[in-house]
């Protein structure tokens, strides 16, 4: 009797065990098999939606804020880069920034182009979300809609760059520099939009207000090092 | 009288179709049926995980104690649905972020832990890879029966081209959650329709 | 970036996006069990307590696995838990009430297979909800489960005495009152907190 119980003891642990060896084998192979095709496209991608938002641009650098809320080139590790646009001629096109936030359906992830010399926002594109096919995710392609964030106004006060008036939807007969106009029938994903966009900017146009100088001072450096000693 | 191993594979074509007969795997059936391209590509993909499942649960069969063949077959299942939820970021990322969270939900998939209970688990890896690949390719047809229709009836295409012109108003609410119910509904409720029609030769 | 409030992230898990008529998650136990009405609510009740045990794990998980790099091991982990969860209530249910351990039955352990509750774990993490957020999230998600649950019992307790043509009866007509609920349910896309 004894025998039997720890043979089917053995059993099961056996069964257990070699099952989930096996199984772990399975998936690490294929993670490591497939996360740099993975990674090559996920760059790929990011390029892409980058340079689609930043129109002239021949290179891109890849930046950050430390916590003292001072722009740097991208360090290993860091969290939600920006990337600033360098046309052929070494001057900036603007920075793109990526931001995200909760949709009608799921989150919501873009891509927007400010140019802090204009202090305007002059391209978005929408980089995944889950919205309503035929309604919520006309914000990916509807020309009229899109066309609103190649001018949208952010205007910062002059003395602390703090941004006085956020982006919003239009709300009266009147659209302001800062407001843009609802897609009919995906009102919660053309809102969704506004407050992320309206958040994202709080947070980096005054911070990129600040830091004007070490922009341009990372800007000449890399046209510097392109035309080489 | 056992069954022919060309039977095995030709029944879950349609006379035991997982989504029509056995009314299995139900929830991404109407979640991932929006369109004629997602449900392929999701039908596929748990064709893939239930062919491999199947094929390692029999190979394996000798050495899982009854015990614990739940706990084994989950593990099995939710290794190949991550291996195929790399393998389709590796093929298409668009494809991927269409899909969500779907791929992963597979391991879920009420139809892959039967096949495994019901059929892998008693039989050799040949009859059992032969009867995976006809529950997935029933699975994947009758997915694409609702994603088809969803897709033409609310946006007017079929796999991205367009049927009809531009004057075509798409029924907006058979690519929404409640469209999907009522596509699988009218489906079921032809079936059933026909099979009844079928059973009495004399007629109505 | 976007903090979504914690009354928003309950209204939306629970009337929202309801995880059975918006995202189609927990199908299988929603045409299954919600034939009559007490079932129902037990179904919901337990549903709802696996779902908050398991986002828990699921957070814990998430961030274990985050700091030793190896996310690929995600999936197995959350299944793992979750099959253990249920298996836990069903021990503390078989000990503390047996009356409802009958009454339960065999949908106990197919609370396993129930889409709805790995799915919690996979949209709180795809949306990087901290700790209150999850549970908030998760309660929610039990909340509409059990919500669309007993509705859709209430329906067909009253249907069964209607009359019902042949051919309806059973799933189609459960799926055709599923999808006037979800229509229904798309009312409160509007709500914000």
């Amino acid at each position: 009797m004894r025998a039997t119980d720890s043979n089917s003891a053995f059993a099961m642990y056996r069964a257990l065990v070699g099952t989930g060896c096996v199984c772990a084998l399975l998936v690490v192979f294929t993670y490591l098999l497939t996360a740099p095709l993975i990674a090559q496209k996920r760059s790929a991608a990011l390029h892409e939606a980058v340079f689609a938002v930043l129109p002239g641009t021949t290179a891109t650098l890849a930046l950050h804020a430390n916590d003292q809320g001072e722009l740097g080139l991208l360090e290993h590790g860091a969290a939600t880069p920006l990337y600033l646009g360098l046309d052929a001629g070494g001057r900036i096109t603007g920075l793109a920034i990526s931001a995200q936030g909760m949709g009608y359906q799921d989150l919501i992830r873009l891509l927007y182009d400010y140019a802090p010399d204009r202090g305007r926002v002059i391209g978005l594109k929408v980089l995944d979300s889950r919205e309503t096919p035929g309604l919520g995710d006309r914000i990916h392609h509807d020309r009229a809609f899109l066309a609103a964030f190649e001018d949208l106004q952010i205007p910062l006060s002059a003395d602390d760059g703090r941004v006085q008036q956020p982006i919003t939807i239009r709300s009266g007969p009147h659209r302001q520099p800062w407001q843009f106009d609802a897609i009919t029938g995906a009102t919660i994903s053309s809102q969704a939009v506004a407050r992320i966009l309206s958040q994202s900017s709080a947070l980096w146009a005054p911070l990129i207000w600040r830091n004007q100088e070490t922009l341009q001072g990372i800007a000449s450096r890399a046209e510097g090092a392109r035309h080489g000693p | 009288m056992a069954p022919s191993a060309s039977d095995d594979f030709i029944k879950g074509l349609w006379r035991d179709n997982p989504v029509f007969v056995q009314v299995l795997g139900m929830c991404p059936v109407l979640a991932v049926s929006n369109s004629a391209l997602n449900a392929l590509t999701m039908g596929l993909a748990t064709s893939f995980v239930l062919c491999l499942s199947s094929l390692l649960v029999a190979s394996l069969r000798a050495f899982i104690p009854a015990e614990v063949r739940i706990a084994c077959y989950v593990l099995i299942i939710a290794s190949f649905v991550t291996v195929v939820d790399y393998l389709i970021q590796a093929i298409s990322l668009e494809l991927h972020a269409a899909l969500g969270a779907f791929i992963s939900l597979i391991v879920v998939n009420c139809l892959i832990l039967a096949r495994a209970e019901a059929f892998a688990s008693r039989n050799t890896p040949l009859r059992a890879l032969l009867d995976a690949l006809g529950m997935g390719l029933g699975f994947t047809f009758a997915l694409l029966c609702l994603g088809a229709v969803r897709e033409i009836l609310g946006m007017g295409s079929l796999f991205g081209i367009a049927l009809f012109g531009e004057a075509f108003q798409p029924w907006v609410v058979m690519i929404l959650p409640g469209g999907g119910f009522f596509t699988l509904a009218a489906w079921l409720l032809l079936i059933t329709g026909l099979k009844r029609r079928r059973a009495r030769p004399q007629g109505a | 970036m976007n903090d979504p409030s914690l009354a928003s992230i309950f209204i939306n898990a629970s009337l929202v996006n309801n995880f059975v008529l918006a995202y189609f998650l927990g199908i299988c136990p929603f045409l299954g069990v919600s034939g009559r009405l007490s079932t129902a609510t037990r179904m919901g009740g337990a549903v709802s307590f696996v779902m908050l045990i398991s986002s828990l794990c699921a957070y814990a998980i998430h961030a274990v696995l985050d700091a030793l790099g190896t996310p690929y091991l995600q999936l197995l982990a959350f299944v793992v838990v979750i099959a253990s969860t249920v298996q836990l209530v069903e021990m503390l249910i078989r000990k503390f009430n047996p009356a409802l351990f009958r009454a339960l039955g065999i949908f106990l352990p197919l609370i396993t297979t129930n889409c709805a509750i790995l799915a919690v774990a996979l949209f709180q993490t795809n949306r990087a909800y901290g700790l209150l957020q999850c549970l908030v999230f998760a309660l929610g998600a039990g909340a509409g489960f059990t919500l669309a649950l007993v509705l859709m019992a209430g329906i067909r307790e009253k249907l069964e005495l209607a009359e019902l043509p042949d051919l309806a009866e059973g799933t189609a007509i459960s799926l055709i009152v599923a999808g006037i609920l979800s229509l229904a349910f798309m009312g409160f896309a509007g709500m914000s907190t």
